[in-house]
């Protein structure tokens, strides 16, 4: 009896029968305790609101991008039956051995070639800019001269693709009209590689050859200013104190941006080239369907606009076709997600900081 | 020792002012261009001689574009989709992030694969245009009529613009409000939806800001699935297809070589517009500063808020 008096605050003790007796509370708790499942059930009842906070962005999800992954079964379907898709007969890798060794080889193996070239032009020239022009912002001290800049450098990533397209092409114009295609034409000559392609029909960006380095130095334009928004925060954040330290040191200038500063960014640097290399293969096929024409086409198809053409009844005429397609497409952003994966297993490994 | 340092401190000053200063006005200069050449006369702007400041400056391209009810049906189109889609994509973004923000959820690592594995894999353009077509023909049906001659609006609205990477950037602002605040909320009665209306959406202004833009933003300039979605259903293409269609069809900048010389003349004759004066490509430049107009004006209000909302976002530490 005494024993039971000790606990006397919390238990419940009915004075018609002279007995203690666990509270009712308590015993439900216990109850749950023992059993961790009865507990996660009450708890799902008891925030059943919130649960259906998440199902409106679930049910969009699983429609719009989940439900399209059950088309990619017609891979490996026979293409050639008229029936449906649920109807075909099952043909295993059929199709992927035709697209790597078959009619459409050809133009499969090129498309990912230049998928690839794009991507990895994209990461040589694309990536070091931002951090350069981060270091660079650091210098301008007066806040007004370097908001005004900002707000210069971040616009075009605002813009759409197809103004930034147009105004790519106008000023790359054919038959040396657009401003640049003027200078260059000035600067080399007509006879001189870059001169006779400013000054054809179309102008630079319709060339095989010049297509890849404005697709790049348009990207730059595009993203270079918008992507040195992380670095930048990076690069204030070195304490002033590093800085005094290392001027009382005698460092100059070029010294201090290679002991202070670079140590200080690199991780965030490290972050974020993983995380290019496993966006690689994920090339914008917008900005590449709207800068394409007959003329630099063998440089500029990249996967998936190859399989958007061969999807089309127009465009399925060199051999390809929907099944095609689809497979190409699969087989690109498979190993787009295997690099995602193991940039990530990378970074996990090597900075203790994961994106995802 | 002093002086050498204030050298190369110099020098790179100079460096990075000159670099950011020509910079900042590559990024500036191709719509001060745009600008001046849908001002300035055929002949000045076929031939390539504008270069910042119109020559034989006339406003008849506004004047051609302001009277096109076409290119203003798409105008509207684009109005419409970026101001409903907007609204659709932010509130079920703001009521996924705040149930992923919540460490209680149930299974909150799968939601989040769930969610993430998109950003990994997507299926491709033809699944996806497979799918769209599907729930385009549904959504005809639901408004009983057949696909090709319904409007497709609703079909971009809501099937498309999701992101997860907005929603990370929501979820990561709703994990750093601090749970005191919501449990004297809680305590105060509140329920979930009034937690995340009264509470939790003042508190990451910043970040609804930033996400709300990018949404906007990326509705306002889609392009290729609303082109792929209803290619002949002109009168609800967005503006942007309807650019892209004028310069393929008029400008002979990207097809149709024979045509080089027309300009699309024909098009402005039975306007009655001048051609010697009026040339197509003062059109394409007029519709391009038209189109970009709206960004421009929202963008210097928001600016300031994507800096702080936008860092590393999507980074876990």
């Amino acid at each position: 009896m005494s024993n039971l008096l000790k606990y006397d605050d919390f238990l419940d003790y009915d004075e018609a029968t002279g007995t203690y007796s666990m509270p009712q509370e308590q015993r439900v708790r216990d109850e749950a305790e023992r059993n961790r499942w009865k507990e996660i059930g009450l708890s799902v009842l008891r925030d059943w609101r919130l649960y259906l906070m998440l199902v409106p962005m679930v049910l969009v999800y699983v429609l719009w991008r989940y439900m399209p992954m059950t088309e990619l079964l017609a891979a490996f379907k026979d293409p050639n039956s008229a029936a449906a898709v649920e109807d075909q007969t099952w043909v295993g890798l059929t199709n992927f051995v035709s697209l790597f060794f078959g009619k459409t080889a050809a133009d499969f193996w090129g498309a990912f070639r230049n998928t690839f070239i794009i991507a990895f032009y994209g990461l040589l020239f694309g990536f070091p800019f931002p951090i350069i022009l981060a270091l660079f912002f650091n210098e301008i001290r007066s806040n007004v001269t370097r908001s005004i800049a900002q707000v210069c450098v971040y616009l075009p990533k605002f813009m759409s693709t197809v103004i930034i397209t147009t105004l790519a092409i106008v000023l790359f114009r054919g038959s040396g009209m657009g401003v640049i295609s003027k200078a260059l034409v000035a600067m080399f000559g007509t006879d001189s590689a870059i001169g006779s392609a400013a000054n054809s029909p179309y102008g630079m960006i319709f060339t095989e050859r010049y297509f890849r380095g404005i697709y790049q130095i348009t990207g730059i334009w595009e993203h270079g200013g918008y992507d040195s928004i992380v670095f930048f925060a990076a690069v204030i954040a070195v304490s002033p104190t590093s800085y005094e330290a290392a001027q009382i040191d005698g460092a100059g200038k070029m010294q201090q941006m290679r002991y202070v500063v670079i140590p200080s960014i690199l991780s965030t640097v490290v972050i974020m080239l993983i995380m290019k290399v496993g966006t690689l293969l994920s090339v914008g096929y917008e900005k590449v369907y709207l800068m394409m024409n007959t003329y630099n086409e063998p440089a500029a198809q990249i996967v998936a606009t190859l399989s958007n053409k061969w999807s089309t009844p127009e465009g399925s005429s060199g051999g390809g076709n929907q099944t095609l397609g689809i497979a190409a497409e699969m087989v690109n952003n498979l190993i787009g997600m295997i690099l995602v994966i193991g940039a990530n297993t990378v970074a996990r490994k090597a900075t203790d900081v994961s994106l995802y | 020792m002093k002086r050498k340092m204030e050298t190369s401190e110099l020098i790179f000053k100079i460096v990075a002012y000159v670099f950011i200063i020509v910079f900042a006005l590559m990024c500036v200069y191709p719509f001060i261009y745009a600008l001046s050449c849908s001002f300035s006369s055929a002949a000045n702007v076929q031939e390539g001689k504008v270069v910042l400041w119109p020559l034989a400056p006339h406003g008849l391209a506004y004047k051609y574009v302001l009277t096109d009810n076409r290119f203003w049906v798409s105008y509207a189109n684009t109005l419409f989709m970026a101001a409903v889609g907007t609204i659709w994509c932010m509130i079920y973004t703001l009521m996924g992030a705040y149930a992923l923000s919540k460490k209680r959820l149930l299974g909150r690592h799968g939601w989040n694969f769930f969610l993430v594995f998109t950003m990994w894999f997507s299926a491709g353009i033809v699944p996806q245009y497979l799918n769209y077509s599907t729930t385009g023909e549904i959504l005809a049906k639901l408004g009983g009529g057949e696909y090709a001659d319904m409007d497709q609006k609703w079909l971009i609205i809501l099937a498309m613009g999701m992101n997860a990477t907005n929603v990370i950037l929501l979820r990561n602002s709703f994990e750093g409000v601090p749970a005191e605040i919501e449990e004297a909320a809680r305590i105060d009665g509140a329920t979930e939806m009034q937690i995340l209306t009264k509470v939790y959406i003042p508190m990451s202004k910043a970040t609804i800001a930033t996400v709300a833009l990018f949404f906007g933003i990326s509705r306002w300039n889609g392009y290729f699935w609303a082109m792929r979605m209803m290619p002949n259903q002109k009168y609800s293409w967005p503006v942007q297809v309807y650019i892209r269609n004028f310069i393929d069809l008029y400008s002979g900048l990207v097809n149709a070589p024979d045509e080089y010389s027309i300009w699309g003349e024909g098009i402005q004759v039975e306007r009655g517009f001048d051609t010697s004066v009026l040339g197509v490509l003062s059109v394409v430049y007029a519709m391009v500063i038209c189109a970009v107009i709206p960004i421009l004006c929202i963008y210097p209000f928001i600016q300031k808020y994507f800096a702080k909302g936008v860092n590393m976002g999507g980074v876990k530490e």
